[in-house]
């Protein structure tokens, strides 16, 4: 049986999608959740082969909760957006369902999915690419089993860690399987700037900017950390701060 | 509201028009025989004293025109002002400035034309700036009107598009499919609902105001609807105290407000969350308060006030000049909004 879970906050939209399923073999409902948070554990209990996932949800979104997935099942979006947003996840996800849809349209979905499970080169999956369009307002990140949501207005820089990025707050820093680009790209520029190769600062934490040996400079942070500048860094610094 | 004196050309032409008086004194005062430091020191206090006069009027004027009577208080002023002109001058020329008994006398004579002259000067003055400040008053209020109409039609046409927006009509007519099948009765329900609000948004008046009881009729339907998608979490309950019902509100002030507070819940916490809805009337201000729970920790998002809100209060500014009718206030894990209606009677 090929297990299934499906996340949505409103039960009326969780069961739909339960009915169309029934009509279909071979597929079983392992877990329905109402929040990203059930949605995690179901998903780490069960290990389904598939899941329908809702974007807008209390808390922390889908597309946040699959960030927090290691290993992360095949996804078939279900959701009343009908923008931009699509696009980002189109080529991310098996398929997307846009509410209300009805039953041909969710059977188109099921066979797509069938045929990635036969052959898997005709799709790119790749979550790691998986951009929410506009700008981050948060950023979840996983802290041994809790989930801490950080509002990108605490962050004092980010500072790149082999893989990882880390977050530094007042709070403490965190990791995050994300690369600085990706975070370049999706923090407001207005207000974040890459200083170096290496630092992503917030222009609010900045108190003032020290040379640094010859040709170089260092952004001094209101908790007094002291962030490299680097030689291409610093007229993007000048312009952010618009001097 | 801005002075006229900050006009260049209005400076310029106000300063000339000083100097030319001052000149036609200091002829009239030569031409009788006296000599020119004489004349010179009587124009130059007129002078000083008409533009100190030409200053209170234009200061007075800026911070108090009555609607009402103001030709009989810009008069007062103006007589008012003459009389100190005659008194301040006589005791200054008289006492200290001019020592020759044949000027004094000269003075003396000349009192009943120098009042006719400043009651001419200030009373060209005055409306002159009487009608610079009806003028600007006029322009400001055409332009906060023109724009407090502007901003309704565009509430109403932001309420067209959120309410026509894929959240909340997708995810309704997605609950209407889902109960299709399992409850056709409340599908039904719901069909019902959800065209009587939109029928509601659609026509809507825009600029008339309507009575708190018809506006709760339409918001109703709104929260019934989302109960039907929420109903598990969401719950809601309305409190109208006293005559709150016939007080008067602009439409669509309440539904963004509304709007707010169940995706700031919703959205926000993971739990059941209560809705809650209090509206009275004290003295000639209709209050209501809109709360729903949130969590303190991951507020960020949300805080302050949304756009919806935002869209509110300048709307409110616009339409009662009061920047004070929208307040919100966090008390633990409650966040309400308060919207103040001033009731004209």
């Amino acid at each position: 049986m090929i297990k299934v879970i499906i996340i949505d906050d409103e039960p009326l939209a969780r069961s739909i999608v339960e009915e169309f399923l029934l009509e279909q073999k071979n597929f079983t409902i392992v877990a329905q959740c109402g929040d990203g948070f059930d949605g995690l554990k179901a998903v780490h209990v069960h290990k389904p082969d598939l899941i329908f996932l809702d974007i807008q949800m209390p808390k922390i979104n889908g597309f946040e909760m699959l960030e927090l997935l290691e290993h992360k099942p095949d996804v078939i979006f279900t959701t009343a957006f009908d923008d931009y947003a699509i696009k980002a996840f189109e080529s991310s996800a098996i398929d997307y369902l846009l509410k209300p849809f009805n039953k041909e349209r969710f059977r188109k979905a099921i066979e797509k999915w069938e045929k990635w499970q036969v052959n898997q080169q005709v799709f790119q999956q790749d979550f790691s690419e998986l951009q929410q369009p506009v700008q981050r307002e948060r950023v979840v990140v996983k802290q041994g089993s809790n989930i801490k949501i950080i509002p990108v207005g605490d962050i004092l820089y980010l500072e790149s860690a082999d893989d990882f990025v880390k977050i530094h707050t007042a709070q403490g820093s965190f990791l995050k399987n994300k690369t600085m680009g990706y975070f370049e790209q999706t923090l407001d520029p207005a207000h974040f700037v890459r200083t170096h190769r290496s630092y992503i600062v917030q222009l609010a934490q900045i108190t003032r900017i020290d040379p640094y040996e010859k040709d170089s400079f260092v952004a001094v942070l209101k908790n007094g950390t002291k962030i490299p500048v680097s030689r291409s860094g610093y007229p993007r610094l000048r312009a952010s701060l618009g001097l | 509201m801005e002075s006229p004196f900050a006009q260049k050309s209005f400076f310029l032409a106000f300063a000339a028009s000083c100097v030319l008086c001052g000149s036609v004194v200091a002829y009239v005062v030569h031409s009788f025989g006296f000599s020119n430091k004489i004349a010179v020191q009587d124009a130059a206090l007129s002078v000083v004293l008409w533009l100190l006069g030409a200053i209170l009027i234009a200061n007075t004027l800026r911070y108090y025109l009555p609607q009402q009577s103001r030709f009989i208080f810009l008069g007062g002023l103006i007589v008012t002002l003459t009389a100190i002109f005659i008194g301040v001058s006589s005791v200054i020329i008289l006492k200290w400035l001019v020592r020759s008994y044949a000027y004094r006398e000269f003075y003396m004579q000349s009192i009943p034309v120098r009042v006719a002259f400043s009651f001419l000067v200030f009373t060209s003055y005055g409306l002159v700036f009487a009608f610079w400040f009806t003028m600007h008053n006029q322009q400001l209020n055409e332009k906060r009107s023109t724009e407090a109409l502007q901003l309704a039609k565009e509430a109403e046409l932001n309420s067209l598009q959120e309410k026509l927006q894929p959240h909340f009509l997708f995810n309704s007519l997605n609950s209407i499919n889902a109960l299709v099948v399992v409850q056709p009765e409340r599908a039904r329900l719901m069909v019902q609902q959800l065209s009587d609000f939109l029928r509601g948004t659609l026509k809507r008046e825009s600029n008339a105001y309507i009575p708190l009881e018809q506006e709760l009729e339409y918001l109703t339907l709104y929260l019934e609807i989302e109960k039907v998608r929420f109903g598990h979490r969401l719950q809601t309950s309305v409190e109208i105290k006293g005559n709150a019902g016939q007080c008067m509100l602009p439409p669509f002030i309440l539904l963004p407000v509304l709007e707010n507070a169940i995706k700031f819940g919703l959205y926000d916490t993971l739990h059941d969350i209560h809705i809650t809805l209090n509206a009275r009337c004290e003295g000639s201000l209709l209050e209501v308060a809109v709360s729903n729970p949130f969590d303190s920790e991951t507020a960020g998002q949300y805080k302050g006030t949304g756009f919806g809100l935002k869209s509110v209060k300048r709307r409110l500014h616009l339409l009662f000049d009061r920047s004070d009718l929208l307040i919100t206030k966090t008390t633990e894990n409650i966040f309400t909004t308060t919207v103040l209606i001033p009731q004209i009677t």
